[in-house]
């Protein structure tokens, strides 16, 4: 062969951001076929996308109120990929976080907010967090395959609350409308400028995280864990504890999400109130490369993206499922342009020894 | 006893979509590529077939059309994960998160749309000549329709090739050391390639067996779950054929039980019928990583990318 790939030995951050780049573009360039096979333009569907979510201050709003979630629930998967312990349970840990808070919010209406939402917020946390101990313990005992477990018990989850909210939870005032009654005003998160409040609970989490994953001793055992079984059982540390300590943040951080879109957004349980961000939160997380900053980036640009999305419903017709055909392509390409960061084409000239051989 | 032999009739119609998918994922596996986009080659195809059969009304053409949705999405998950050697795990969530957005987008139309009628009679039951008579066994096995039996025809197939024949062997070589495989001038790329890609035919053909014969009529996110649940049976089953028969037909028991417990006086809540499937899942996980042993183990090579260059 005239040519051949090799490990690149180091990449500039600007080289590897470039490649990225480059491989949005070309999904953003795929997925227009798609719009051209419906007979419309892709450059003005894309322009309109981009007014569907930052055109005015209520669409901003709204983009904010949609990153929301997808960084505080790409933050507890980060931790969780971190470790290749594949959580693909957001979906659950948000629902039963939600149902947790829940509890509280329709048992004890009366509370005055300063203890009402912390106990809310506990109760979330824990619920997310237990929802993905069990995986965790499961792992961590018998190795039992926690991308298929976390999934089911998303399934679960889904179930338990459709069960809630068709039979002992349902508003019998409602008329015969399957629905949970609204929460008290108690039980509503504050607004802040506009937003409310979980906007600072997004920001602050990054920042804890941040400093978590990188400046902390768990946060290296995870990254530790992530990288080899064996190098973390030769420095010690204590596999399983660390296992169901780490999901327990992870899933924590889901059932926050759930809190704030139950108290915040929904004013209520439902059976729709994770729409799907634990699965759209999985992608946001490995493009932002499990670092919390970028997670920031990513989830703002997949908020606009959703928002643009259910703009071009209703202004061209395009069916919501394109924003999922348009998140899938992209995650394609970035996955596909890994390989171009991770090594390069050179001239099969003379065999070279590489020096220092790398793990994949 | 006449509900017993409907009941378990009724659980192998349930389980056939199960069954094409769990079989693609197992040759899939063999390869040494995970490829945890079940579900999202099952819509393809379903969505791809329900159509094709629609505009042609032809039965053969609607399976073909559903193998080629199938195999074109597991295409993109091939070139990511052989080629390019991607993270597997995160490609194949890729390829279920295009998938579902595929199957909702060209199936916008579709909603609600019924399968024609020369699908449904191409499809109907009947009973297999000789063997359709045999008391109970018959009944239940033996008076399908002609998908369930194509079912049948292919975990065999798919048995006598992994355990009987030379490529077979090469194919089980390839997902258990790529290294060993590639050293016996085995082409390791055009193996995987080759497989992944029938793995997702089968998948899509599992697809189409919910949207032209099972509900039959398009719905959105038609396959429920039911991708990631073959992918835990391929677990269940150990990576092998014959026993990807018995776990498909299994769950697709429990698919069923909650219509049929409606009727008569037990009284739980339909919803938790509803969750049995997923729970016997994670319990039948449980159970297979406690009695760990060298015969069940996955392939040895599985999920790990292959580049030759650094072996």
């Amino acid at each position: 062969m005239l040519y051949k790939f090799v490990k690149r030995s180091e990449i500039t951050q600007r080289k590897s951001i470039e490649i990225r780049t480059v491989a949005i573009l070309l999904a953003l360039l795929v997925s227009a076929l798609f719009i051209l096979i419906l007979d419309l333009n892709p450059l003005e569907v894309y322009l309109a996308m981009i007014k569907g979510a930052f055109g005015s201050s209520y669409r901003i709003k709204q983009t904010i109120i949609n990153t929301i979630p997808l960084v505080i629930t790409s933050l507890g998967i980060a931790i969780a990929f971190k470790m290749k312990f594949w959580n693909i349970g957001a979906e659950g840990q948000i629902m039963m976080g939600a149902f947790a808070a829940s509890f509280f919010a329709l048992r004890f209406p009366e509370l005055p907010p300063f203890l009402l939402l912390p106990l809310m917020m506990v109760a979330g946390i824990i619920g997310g967090g237990l929802w993905a101990v069990i995986p965790a313990f499961f792992k961590a005992q018998w190795e039992t395959n926690e991308t298929i477990v976390t999934l089911m018990m998303n399934y679960i989850a889904l179930k338990w609350v459709t069960y809630l909210q068709y039979g002992p939870w349902r508003d019998q005032k409602a008329l015969g409308f399957p629905k949970i009654p609204n929460f008290s005003e108690n039980a509503i998160l504050p607004n802040v400028f506009g937003v409310h409040i979980g906007w600072i609970f997004a920001l602050v989490l990054i920042v804890l995280t941040y400093i978590f994953m990188n400046h902390s001793k768990l946060g290296f055992e995870i990254a530790v864990l992530g990288e080899s079984d064996n190098t973390a059982r030769y420095a010690g540390i204590n596999i399983k504890k660390t296992i169901v300590i780490a999901l327990l943040i992870s899933g924590g951080l889901s059932g926050l999400t759930g809190v704030i879109q139950a108290s915040a957004v929904s004013n209520t349980l439902n059976v729709e109130i994770s729409g799907g961000i634990g699965y759209t939160a999985i992608i946001t997380t490995w493009l932002g490369s499990l670092s919390a900053p970028l997670i920031l980036l990513v989830s703002i640009l997949f908020a606009a993206l959703i928002q643009g999305g259910s703009f071009i419903q209703t202004a061209f017709g395009i069916p919501e499922a394109a924003a999922l055909i348009l998140e899938g392509m992209i995650l394609f390409f970035v996955l596909g342009s890994e390989f171009f960061v991770k090594y390069k084409l050179v001239k099969n000239v003379v065999y070279q020894p590489v020096a220092g051989k790398e793990e994949v | 006893m006449e509900l017993v032999t409907s009941f378990l009739a009724a659980a192998i119609v349930a389980g056939t979509p199960l069954l094409f998918a769990t079989l693609g994922e197992i040759i899939t596996e063999r390869a040494g590529n995970l490829n945890l986009g079940v579900e999202g080659m099952m819509l393809m195809g379903a969505v791809i077939g329900f159509q094709m059969g629609l505009v042609t009304g032809s039965p053969i053409m609607a399976l073909l059309a559903a193998m080629l949705a199938g195999a074109l999405g597991a295409s993109i998950f091939a070139v990511l994960t052989i080629s390019l050697r991607a993270n597997q795990v995160v490609s194949g969530l890729a390829l279920t998160i295009f998938g579902t957005g595929f199957s909702g987008f060209v199936g916008k139309e579709l909603v609600g749309q019924v399968a024609p009628d020369s699908i449904k009679m191409f499809f109907k039951p009947f009973s297999l000549p000789g063997l359709g008579n045999i008391p109970f066994l018959g009944k239940v096995f033996f008076n399908q329709d002609l998908f369930v039996y194509l079912g049948y025809l292919t975990a065999v197939i798919l048995g006598i090739y992994l355990y009987k024949t030379r490529k077979g062997l090469n194919l089980r070589a390839v997902g258990e050391n790529p290294g060993a495989a590639d050293a016996a001038s085995i082409n390791i790329n055009l193996y995987k390639y080759v497989h992944v890609l029938l793995g997702g035919a089968l998948c899509g053909l599992g697809g189409a067996y919910l949207s032209l014969v099972y509900v039959p009529a398009w719905q959105e996110n038609i396959t429920a779950g039911r991708g990631w649940i073959a992918v835990a049976l391929v677990i269940f089953a150990t990576w092998n054929p014959y026993k990807a028969l018995f776990g498909s037909y299994l769950f697709g028991g429990l698919d069923i039980i909650g219509f049929r417990i409606q009727g008569t006086d037990i009284q739980v809540s339909q919803y938790f019928i509803d969750m049995l499937p997923y729970l016997v899942t994670i319990i039948v996980l449980v159970m297979v990583s406690l009695r760990k042993s060298k015969r069940n183990a996955p392939p040895r090579g599985l999920g790990v990318p292959y580049f030759r260059e650094e072996r």
